[in-house]
């Protein structure tokens, strides 16, 4: 049956900003599922408060909503749009819940929008703890498989208590409901632990209810991907297998698909009893993910949860087998049947089957626990990874191998040289799942355990641990062998080893294991993922690498763009960069020359983007982006046809740091040379650029010793700003106040060198921080936009919120600032796009630092611009000049991004921080306040007519409403007494309560303003029984937290009362500048003028604005 | 055919195909060498069923999944009494097997049973090859001491082809056994064994039927002996258009009106029973995700597949037979493949895939119950 006639527009709701838990994927499944209803030509309306995403396109959707996703602001988009239908299973937990919530407030009865793609009973059934218990009791009557844990539910701490007998003691599982990423779960092994886990998830459950569970630690967990259309037709997309046993979160393990320790009976049991349950909870239409958990003594099977929408398994999955659910997950919500909807990669078989694989995938966890050096590393239930990194290979060691190197991260990799170390204590190690597990086996393995003492370690199948155990003897062969043979190194190569760790184990350089590999005929060859084991030809250049007999690369004519994609998403380079590499790609094929445009080549290992769909570009290889696997890609794609070149620029540090070694190798780099890159990174010849053009920068110097370094602060006094040179996201960066941090600083920085000093800078206190994107094509300038942060310089832009157009700098500040960008793109020698950050401090405008590439706000900036910088950027990098590209239409006719009408409306950029997915080894949340280094995970945007309603918008967007009344409590650093006078004012006019610790209330009182003193967290409850801020905060007795931190001194309540705010998700302002931004918010919202407008209705106003 | 068993993970071996192509890897299972019709299996789970599948002999299969053996041998999933493969081609055999039932690792039992394999090879590139190809003639060598290619590419090319083999006697039972009801006996089966797989029994025994598996030459008098309530004509491998004994058996029992039911072989018997053509598909169906549709309701099942012939028979026609009108009541969704047929005015009714499902999902398990509505609207 073919589609609905009777749905004309669909409204779809993205996933908001990148938390831990729900990243980039719901990118990845959004904007297919609005390409495909567009295509089917339906209107699609899309809301989604994150601008770095490719789904807030303009060109994605026909009406698109870069707004808060809570039920008030979608509720005002239907009001608005009057959709006939709201599509919920695309946007992760975030858009379910949103959807629920219009349902359960009568929203969608009220503007007749029905629910399409999943049902709300379906919803309820899956999601809730007690309803999916009877499903799985109901499946097993069924088909006589399947169970679930034993469980208590329960809505109260004396519940809980009770429960763990019923359970018959501990150890038990504590699982929140509804909350997404398993967030607020653990593993209890005593009633203390209990008490504070069990407390936390029934805060953090919407419904107060939390689920206790017997312990099913160490079996085998699988999961299945399951789609289903409206004929009850139901195919299983892809098998998942935990290398790490139950206990860690699937988002947290090595996952490898398809499943390899199952024999065929078991794993059709796992399928007959997914298909039983997505029947019997009644997804009518879409996909669903299922766990279980496989008792490896017996085989009993628990079925340990679904999700009744796409997923991050889901998006792996899709990577995994080149079967695209979100594609066909809105083709299904729409009336389509899997036999109507063709196969994208064989063209000629339907989508009603089930993928078949032959080779290996992969997928490892990438984490950030150095930005949260507090926080405990254990991984538990609750998903603390931040990214993820892919691989495929022709077997499991290939491609295990290839993952773990994706991860870009020292350590990550195995390695064979030096001492393991001590077997028993690496064993015990190894009992503790954490990011550096599987390393800790292999060393432990080097040590000489057996393979039984490493699974009684672990509980690692003993099949993946006989693998460890193989690639283990293979670095042994190498080792001892007394030459490098073509059958030793064809061997260690089809195991996944790379040419650093040959040469690591052989005491060789790298180059020089390439050079014997090369010249013994050694090189990998390209095979497709093309869903059928080679059953049918295959007409998606999807590729990975192996080491084996036959390449499927086919020849072209067209000369290629290779674009290097920026790998696993971690803390300072995410989804941003994604965005700009699939620009790129899309700027590039359809280039007016050469004619036909060029051929594009994606290079990436992330599953969750959108630049690994099989869609995006013409050719995608799924590879590590090392140097030794772009190079054989470059290789294999010359030996196809021609290559104009590689991109660098767009895809973060990540391909940057290749630039100088590929072009070392005679590749062909396009846009800014490996040379400019240098002479913006080092500080050096960055010195000399600003020098020549006359620019200040604050006083600086490099150290590779405490004693430079504190020769350096001497003279240019403290506080000093240190960082380690060549970093991203600023790792390591620090305020450092003394010589006594200073020295400690230094010792415990481990990657100084020579060629990598230490930065240390005069840090610019109070000074307005500023970020510039520019395009530059060697003549002229396009000013993309000019950012001003909202946080005092100090606070890492990714971390500060920033407003553009610029809200307080003149027409004086940006002629400045244009001039200033305009002679460091130049020095710089900039083909593409260009980021730099400046502060504005006593009217001196410093440069704070350069980065030639493309930005982390080029997204943002492209937004609230209405003008694709990327794609600008990508074209210059390849001979086209602004003047061209403003001729053609790509770029507007006249002026940029630093002369805005007046009247254009003003984005607000928020950051997103993960404070509450981390707790420290005593279970303590981790402390929000903000610094050099940064920390947020993603961002969202506000978009209005004036700054106060789009910093609401923002803060809605990012942490939920502000207030608009009730009780603020305000303690803030000396220093910013008087800078919060005047918002203080404002939030009693606006009928705010004021609470005050004792000091700032004292200030308040002097200038005629009311506050109730409330006691400090050290200062205890009162004689009466008075509260302190922290347990009023507890309590939910506080709407609005302002809490400057106080330096060094006093941190400790501030700390405790930041973690509260975190724990109730109070809004809490940690600097006056973002107080006096909410206070212009608290206002707008409080005139009741917040109203929604799409990204094509702003630029269509900016258009006519600029014309 | 072989020569010895241990020690194989190092021993060179070599594949060569009927057109010259050749594979260089190591020697899996038993060393020696062994010749076939190479076809390729997507399944990726399932190789014990796979391997002992009657349906597979003279056959070399071809592995696309490229570990395998990794949950080693167990004592409950083999389909028959031994492994039928004449030979095996895998990437990366496991080392070690692991799994709560598995009794021995599989390249033991492999050797055991004197089946010669290869592996470590890019069986990615064999498949493809045989793709474009199509299934062809293969040997694999392997040993320390193997002859020249040229000699091994003729000793490849002296063997008969798959096309015009009547291989059911070689793989079915000598003498007649019952396979007792599981539970209440309700009825009583007939079942032509042309390779018959354990699992297709087990399913029938499942719904209260003692199953009389008989000889692939049982008579007509033979099958009428055991008093059946219906008949069963299994799977099997070897070229259907040489199957004329037990196509006229068919015959019988359709002119009589009793129940049939057919799997695989027994479909294109039935096929040529009606009076249609048989033909020999280019690389034919393994694995375990094919989607068939059944044209009645228009549901999609993903169902295991074990076939290089195929009935040739009108798609979107009910054609007149001698026994009555017949249709096409399963198609394969990926090539419309013929994959079930049915009579309209007897009841009778075949499938070219395997419902009894082992390996393979078990969405087709209904044909088993439709056989028993046949049977119950008999007695009715």
């Amino acid at each position: 049956m073919p589609k609905r006639t009777d749905i004309q527009s669909v409204l779809v709701i993205g996933s908001g900003p990148i938390v831990i838990g729900q990243a980039a994927e719901f990118d990845y499944s959004g904007t297919q599922a609005c390409r495909v209803l567009k295509t089917e030509g339906l209107r699609v309306i899309l809301v989604n408060s994150n601008p770095a995403t490719i789904m807030t396109d303009p060109e994605i959707a026909d009406a698109t909503y870069v707004e808060p996703i809570t039920p008030e602001f979608v509720e005002k988009i239907i009001a608005k749009e009057r959709p006939d239908a709201l599509l919920p299973t695309l946007g992760g937990q975030t858009a379910l819940n949103t959807a629920i919530s219009l349902h359960e407030n009568g929203v969608l009865e009220k503007y007749g929008v029905e629910l399409i793609g999943a049902n709300v009973e379906a919803i309820n059934k899956g999601e809730d703890r007690e309803l999916f218990k009877d499903v799985v009791e109901e499946v097993r009557r069924k088909t006589g498989h399947g169970e679930s844990a034993r469980s208590v539910i329960c809505h109260t701490m004396d519940e809980v208590v009770a429960g763990v007998d019923e359970l018959g003691g501990y150890p038990v599982v504590v699982r929140p409901s509804f909350t997404m990423g398993g967030a607020g779960s653990g593993f209890a092994h005593d009633e203390d632990e209990l008490r504070r886990i069990a407390g936390q998830g029934l805060t953090l459950s919407p419904t107060t209810e939390v689920l206790l569970e017997e312990s099913i630690l160490g079996w085998k967990e699988y999961e299945l991907e399951l789609m289903r259309d409206k004929h009850d037709n139901v195919v299983v997309v892809c098998s998942i297998e935990n290398f790490d046993p139950m206990g860690v979160h699937t988002g947290d393990s090595i996952t490898v698909a398809p499943a390899m320790t199952l024999t065929d009976r078991e794993y059709q049991t796992l399928r007959d009893i997914g298909i039983a349950v997505i029947r019997e909870v009644g997804v009518d239409t879409g996909g669903c993910n299922i766990q279980f958990a496989v008792n490896p003594e017996d085989g009993r099977v628990i079925v340990i949860e679904m999700n009744p929408r796409v997923s991050r398994s889901s998006a792996l999955a899709s990577k995994a087998t080149g079967f695209p659910i979100a594609k066909i997950a809105a083709k299904l919500a729409i009336g389509y049947t899997l036999d109507e909807i063709p196969n994208d990669i064989t063209r000629v078989t339907p989508a009603s089957f089930e993928p078949t694989l032959d080779y290996v995938v992969v997928k490892a966890p990438r984490f950030a626990f150095e930005k949260f050096p507090s926080a405990d590393s254990t991984l538990t239930t609750t998903m603390k990874s931040v990214g993820e990194a892919m691989a495929i290979g022709r077997n499991f060691t290939e491609a295990l191998q290839k993952a773990l190197r994706s991860l870009e991260k020292k350590g990550s990799h195995f390695t064979f040289v030096g001492e393991p170390g001590d077997k028993a204590e690496l064993l015990r190690e190894a009992v503790r799942p954490t990011d550096g597990r599987i390393n800790a086996v292999m060393q432990a393995i080097r040590a000489g355990a057996t393979p039984q003492e490493v699974f009684d370690a672990t509980k690692i199948d003993p099949w993946f641990v006989d693998q460890l155990f193989l690639i283990k003897e293979i670095a042994d062969d190498l080792a001892a062998a007394p030459e490098l043979t073509a059958d030793l190194l064809a061997e260690a190569k089809r195991h996944g080893f790379s040419d650093q760790q040959v040469a690591e184990i052989r005491g060789l350089r790298e180059d020089v294991v390439r050079e014997v590999r090369h010249a013994l005929g050694i090189r990998p060859v390209y095979k497709t993922v093309d869903t059928c084991a080679a059953e049918f030809a295959a007409n998606t250049p999807y590729f990975y690498s192996s080491y084996d007999e036959e390449t499927e690369v086919a020849p072209r004519e067209k000369p290629a763009v290779i674009i290097l994609g920026s790998g696993p998403n971690r803390i300072g380079q995410g989804i941003e960069f994604d965005y700009s590499c699939v620009h790129a790609s899309f700027a590039l094929s359809t280039a007016p020359t050469p004619p036909g445009g060029y051929e594009t080549v994606m290079v990436n290992c992330n599953p969750e983007t959108v630049s690994t769909d099989y869609d995006t570009s013409d050719r995608l290889y799924f590879e590590p982006l090392t140097l030794e696997d772009v190079l054989e890609i470059v290789h294999a794609e010359q030996q196809a046809g021609p290559v104009a070149g590689v991109i660098v620029q767009l895809g973060g540090q990540t391909p940057l740091g290749l630039a100088q070694a590929l072009k070392d190798n005679g590749v062909p780099i396009v846009g800014t040379p490996p040379e400019a890159i240098h002479a913006a990174e080092d500080r050096g010849a960055f010195g000399q650029v600003l020098q020549e053009a006359g620019l200040p920068a604050p006083k600086h110097g490099t150290a590779t010793t405490f004693t430079e370094a504190r020769a350096i602060a001497d003279e240019i006094g403290y506080p000093v700003l240190v960082r380690p040179s060549y970093v991203l996201g600023g790792r390591g960066m620090e305020i450092v106040y003394d010589e006594t941090r200073l020295e400690s600083y230094i010792a415990e920085s481990t990657e100084i060198s020579p060629s990598r000093p230490v930065l240390v800078d005069r840090f610019l206190d109070d000074a307005l921080e500023i970020d510039v994107d520019a395009l530059y094509d060697g003549e002229e300038l396009y000013l993309g936009g000019v950012m001003e942060h909202i946080e005092e310089a100090g606070i890492h832009s990714g971390d500060s919120a920033c407003a553009l157009p610029p809200i307080t700098l003149g027409g004086y500040d940006i002629k400045r600032l244009r001039a200033s960008t305009e002679a460091i793109a130049r020095g710089v020698g900039v083909r593409g796009l260009i980021n730099i950050q400046f502060a504005l401090s006593g009217d001196i405008l410093y440069v704070l630092e350069a980065n030639p590439r493309a930005s982390r706000t080029v997204p943002f900036t492209s937004k609230a611009t209405a003008v694709p910088l990327a794609k600008a950027a990508a074209r210059i990098s390849l001979g086209a000049t602004v003047a061209g590209l403003r001729e053609e239409g790509l770029l507007p006719a006249r002026g940029d991004g630093g002369d805005l009408p007046l009247d254009a409306p003003i984005s607000v950029k928020e950051a997103v921080l993960p404070w509450s997915r981390f707790r420290d080894i005593h279970g303590r949340g981790v402390d929000t306040v903000l610094g050099p280094e940064m920390r947020s995970t993603g961002e969202v945007m506000g978009i209005d007519s004036a700054f106060g309603t789009a910093y609401a918008k923002s803060q809605a967007g990012a942490y939920g409403p502000l207030p608009t009344k009730g009780r603020a409590f305000i303690s803030v650093a000396n220093r910013d007494k008087r800078s919060m006078i005047f918002p203080a004012r404002e939030l009693v006019a606006h009928g705010f309560d004021l609470l005050a610790t004792s000091g700032t209330a004292e200030v308040l009182k002097r200038n005629g303003i009311n506050a109730t003193v409330v006691r400090k967290q050290s200062e205890g409850t009162g004689p009466n029984g008075e509260k302190t801020i922290v347990q009023l905060i507890h309590d939910g007795e506080v709407d609005l937290i302002v809490n400057t931190p106080y330096g060094t001194g006093g941190r400790l309540d501030g700390y405790d009362i930041r973690t509260a705010a975190v724990a109730r998700s109070v809004p809490c302002l940690t600097t006056v500048q973002a107080l006096a931004a909410a206070v212009q918010g608290i206002d707008a919202l409080n005139r009741g003028e917040v109203g929604v407008r799409s990204l094509q209705e702003h630029a269509q106003h900016l258009t006519a604005a600029r014309d | 055919m072989t020569t010895s068993t241990r020690g194989a993970a190092r021993t060179p071996a070599v594949l060569v195909l009927e057109d010259g192509r050749i594979f260089r890897g190591r020697a899996y299972g038993a060393v020696g060498e062994t010749f076939g019709e190479a076809v390729f299996s997507t399944g990726m789970t399932g190789y014990q069923e796979t391997l002992t599948d009657p349906s597979y002999h003279r056959q070399v299969v071809v592995m696309t999944a490229p570990h395998v053996g990794n949950t080693g041998v167990n004592d409950d999933d083999p389909e028959s009494q031994r492994i039928w493969v004449a030979g095996y081609v895998v990437r990366d055999p496991a080392r070690v097997p692991s799994n709560w039932r598995s009794r021995r690792p599989l390249d033991e039992e492999l050797a055991a049973q004197g089946v010669v394999g290869i592996s470590g090879i890019d069986t990615r590139a064999l498949t493809r090859h045989l793709r474009e190809r199509g299934a062809m003639r293969v040997g694999i060598f392997s040993g320390a001491t193997v002859p020249d290619d040229a000699t091994l590419l003729a000793r490849v090319q002296e063997v008969p082809p798959m096309k015009g083999a009547d291989l059911a006697a070689e793989v079915a039972t000598s003498e007649p056994y019952v396979v007792p009801a599981v539970g209440e006996k309700k009825f009583t089966v007939a079942a032509v064994d042309l390779g018959i797989k354990g699992m297709t029994a087990q399913r029938m025994a499942q719904r209260g039927i003692e199953v009389h598996v008989l000889p692939a030459n049982a008579t007509v008098d033979d099958v009428y002996a055991v008093e059946p309530d219906g008949v069963f004509f299994s799977n099997g491998p070897g070229d259907p258009a040489t199957a004329d004994h037990p196509v006229s058996v068919m015959r019988a029992v359709l002119e009589r009106g009793t129940p049939l039911f057919g799997i695989c072989f027994g479909n294109q018997i039935l096929g040529r029973a009606l009076g249609f053509g048989t033909y020999k598909l280019k690389y034919g169906h393994r694995g375990i995700n094919q989607p068939v549709q059944d044209r009645t309701t228009g549901k999609v099942e993903i169902t295991s597949h074990n076939h290089g012939f195929a009935v040739d028979a009108p798609l979107d026609q009910v054609s007149d037979t001698p026994f009555g009108r017949a249709e096409v009541s399963h198609v394969c969704l990926n090539d419309n493949v013929v994959e079930g047929l049915r009579l309209l005015d007897r009841p009778a009714f075949s499938v070219q895939y395997h419902p009894e499902a082992a390996a393979g999902p078990h969405d087709a398990a209904y044909l088993f119950d439709r056989f028993v509505s046949l049977m119950e609207g008999q007695r009715a």
